[in-house]
């Protein structure tokens, strides 16, 4: 927890030598026992990386059984798994831990401070995840196979008609949520206490300004989803009603509790990417950020809104109209802090200078396809017109175009952006606009038909499907083969950069961007920052 | 590339501005964890507290259309003549619930503020003993809030032996402050096998119980 700047190696600290003190320590303990937060922003990354190769594999096998109509590759019971591990390996295994790794990274060098507050939870909380997705998966192998509930894990599916692997489920859920508010505590200590002197709150890049948002966001619901797991395990295993009718609970409790985590949850997945992209979008239209005070507090009124807002899930549990009507009016003034922002983002390029590096497409399709997403959920928002909507593949397409084109293409895009400054060498370009470009078509191949097939009524979490669908599903599943495939790319282009192949960077990399990361050397040395950097 | 016109940051190159003197704040990051921590507690208890909370919002708004498990005490109202209200009854049994459960009175018509009487039928068709609890549900749930039952078998639990059939009663009248625009509803019991869960004590009171 010292963190008081050693000022007898303050003055040479940023001249490209500053491990004279500090040997980076070899070989596989450096990772196990690093406490530096360039370090653990890397392991984050590689093991988000790693969960989004694992996660993207069960996609595939879900995508192969929807290949044709009929059963042929899986039984109905491993497609239940495939989907629900799918998306707990996305939610928490690949998305947030890839935003907690540019977390590292990035906070402690945008504000000017020498690491993270509390560099040896930050270990912590980077290695008892590991273990969390090994006990999940593990549950894949155990005697009636793993979670088969879907993500949102309702009961009684969960509580009544869950298998044995349920356990261990909720373990590695608690410990995820362990992890994520260690995190989430680290980054709200580091940007309260840390900053440089005249980092004021509205001078932070707003990266770091969605981030803090996002940190209270998970220290708020985190244990509300540890609650309701626990809920679930005792509903369970020791006897508990809290959601089994005939012992005074309710199912819809359930749903209630588990949305009340969800909603925010989602923010805390789309937050940090406005970020990223409020960072990129300035750097290559060379202008500074359109709205820069609007863009905080529509961040913030984005993340207040998101707890009145969590009943827009249920609108099909029989709902007075009065709630239906309260909810689906508050989830569309969500609308308004998000339309500023995009407006914002059109704005900045608006007569910029644009140039269209890698990370500015990755930035510009994020904008237009969220935008896509943004606007199916608008439709789902609507009471009467959600209940053909709910649980359909349109529900699916939504949130596949705000989470993959979305959060993860913000992830893609913020690579590119700073990986420059973590290797000190340029990625191989050509390789990355085959990536973008094999990325957008597939994605779109593999999303778009989904909100028709949607409409058309097909459920969601199903093996099977009616005829009609059977010309869509292919298209989908080869679009989605693409995508898959198209991340190898990716995979190739990372391994490269992190071998220092490619030519030097300069300290700036980009020749539009600013702010404090972008003015120590490229690669960012092991130690950054010793001494505060004064901001005027 | 260093032209930083438009840098939000305008800052002095740290290389050419040592600034030996430590300038941050002293800092208590162990005050930030621990407010931080308390939020963290704070908001697990809250998912608990949604618990309790939820059973008090539904029982003043009635939205998850349960009615009270109390019963209620008829008091000589005006009887509204000059509404009818239709009331249907489903009835189910959870799935690996055995019994035949079935409404002896599908629909009854009544007025607001009148008493009446419906009973439900029940047979263990099983080799074994089997206490049941009966859940209502009220559709739509608001209604929950206006209708009065002055006996009712989902009050306790129901024991039933093997192969023994029984008629369970339930009384209720409608409260005539029943919004205006509520004509119709449908109150569902499901029942459950609680056997597992059931009391000890019950048990026995089954086994040695002369009941039908």
């Amino acid at each position: 927890m010292s963190t008081v700047t050693d000022t007898a190696h303050g003055a040479d600290s940023h001249d490209g030598h500053d491990d004279h003190h500090h040997h980076i320590p070899k070989g596989l303990m450096r990772w196990v026992l690093t406490t530096n937060h360039k370090d653990i922003g890397t392991l984050y990354l590689w093991f988000a990386f790693i969960m989004f190769l694992v996660g993207g594999a069960m996609a595939m096998v879900i995508r192969a059984e929807l290949f044709q109509p009929g059963l042929q590759i899986v039984e109905p019971n491993f497609f239940n798994q495939m989907t629900t591990v799918h998306g707990l390996i996305m939610v928490f295994g690949a998305v947030m831990p890839a935003f907690t790794g540019l977390a590292n990274w990035l906070i402690p060098m945008m504000i000017g401070a020498p690491d993270m507050a509390l560099p040896r939870m930050n270990n912590w909380s980077f290695w008892i995840l590991p273990f969390a997705f090994a006990i999940l998966l593990g549950s894949l192998f155990v005697e009636g196979g793993g979670p088969a509930f879907g993500w949102t894990f309702y009961a009684p599916l969960s509580t009544t008609y869950s298998g044995d692997s349920t356990a261990l489920f909720v373990f590695s859920v608690h410990i995820m949520g362990i992890s994520s508010i260690m995190g989430a505590i680290n980054v709200v200590v580091t940007i309260f206490n840390m900053r440089a002197p005249g980092m004021t709150y509205m001078k932070m890049p707003l990266f770091v300004w969605t981030w803090l948002i996002t940190a209270f966001l998970l220290i708020a619901v985190m244990p509300v989803l540890a609650g309701v797991v626990t809920m679930v395990l005792t509903d369970k295993y020791f006897g508990t009603s809290f959601f089994d009718a005939a012992g005074g609970g309710d199912p819809v409790l359930f749903q209630h509790i588990f949305w009340f985590f969800g909603h925010p949850e989602v923010y805390i997945m789309i937050l940090p990417a406005f970020g990223i992209i409020s960072e990129i979008v300035p750097t290559f239209s060379r202008k500074r950020l359109f709205g820069y005070a609007s863009m905080v507090y529509a961040t913030a009124s984005i993340a207040l809104l998101s707890f009145i807002v969590w009943a827009h899930h249920m609108f099909t549990t029989g709902m007075p109209v009065v709630a239906e009507m309260f909810f689906m009016i508050a989830t569309m003034i969500i609308a308004v802090p998000t339309g500023v922002k995009v407006f914002n983002w059109v704005a900045t390029m608006w007569r910029g200078s644009i140039s269209f590096e890698v990370p500015m497409l990755f930035a510009i399709a994020f904008i237009v396809l969220f935008t896509i997403g943004g606007l199916s959920g608008l439709m789902l928002a609507i009471v009467p017109v959600d209940f053909q909507y709910h649980d359909t593949y349109f529900v699916v397409a939504h949130f596949h175009y705000v989470l993959v084109t979305g959060a993860i293409f913000s992830i893609m895009a913020a690579v590119y952006f700073w990986l420059p400054k973590w290797t000190g060498r340029m990625f191989d370009i050509p390789l990355a606009k085959a990536h973008f470009w094999c990325s957008l078509v597939s994605v779109n191949l593999l999303f778009f038909p989904m909100h028709f097939v949607g409409l058309a009524g097909m459920p969601r979490r199903i093996p099977d499907y009616a005829l009609q669908f059977a010309d869509f599903n292919k298209w989908i599943s080869i679009g989605g083969f693409a995508f898959g495939l198209s991340q190898l790319i990716f995979l190739v282009l990372v391994i490269k950069a992190c071998r220092k192949q490619g030519d030097k960077v300069s300290s700036q990399v980009w020749d539009g961007a600013n702010g404090l990361e972008w003015e120590i050397p490229s690669p960012a040395p092991y130690h950054t920052f010793e001494t505060p950097p004064v901001i005027k | 590339m260093s032209d930083d016109k438009q840098a939000p940051l305008n800052r002095q190159s740290a290389t050419s501005a040592p600034d030996d003197g430590v300038v941050q704040a002293p800092q208590n990051h162990g005050k930030t964890v621990a407010k931080l921590l308390m939020v963290v507690l704070g908001m697990f208890g809250f998912g608990f507290a949604l618990v309790p909370l939820y059973d008090v919002f539904c029982d003043i708004t009635g939205i998850n259309g349960k009615p009270s498990d109390q019963a209620a005490v008829y008091e000589s109202i005006d009887i509204d003549t000059s509404r009818v209200i239709t009331v249907d009854f489903i009835t189910r049994t959870n799935s690996g619930m055995p019994w035949e459960f079935t409404a002896q009175t599908k629909r009854v018509e009544i007025h607001p503020g009148e008493m009446s009487e419906v009973a439900f039928f029940v047979r263990n068709p099983t080799k074994r003993d089997i206490i049941a609890q009966a859940i209502p549900s009220i559709s739509p749930g608001m209604a929950a809030l206006y209708i009065n039952k002055t006996e009712c078998f989902c009050f306790k639990h129901q024991p039933l032996k093997a192969g023994d059939e029984a008629l369970m009663p339930m009384n209720f009248y409608i409260d005539p402050q029943l919004p205006e625009d509520i004509t119709f509803f449908t109150l569902q019991y499901t029942l459950y096998d609680i056997t597992e869960n059931a009391d000890e004590a019950e048990v026995v009171a089954m086994n040695s119980s002369l009941r039908r």
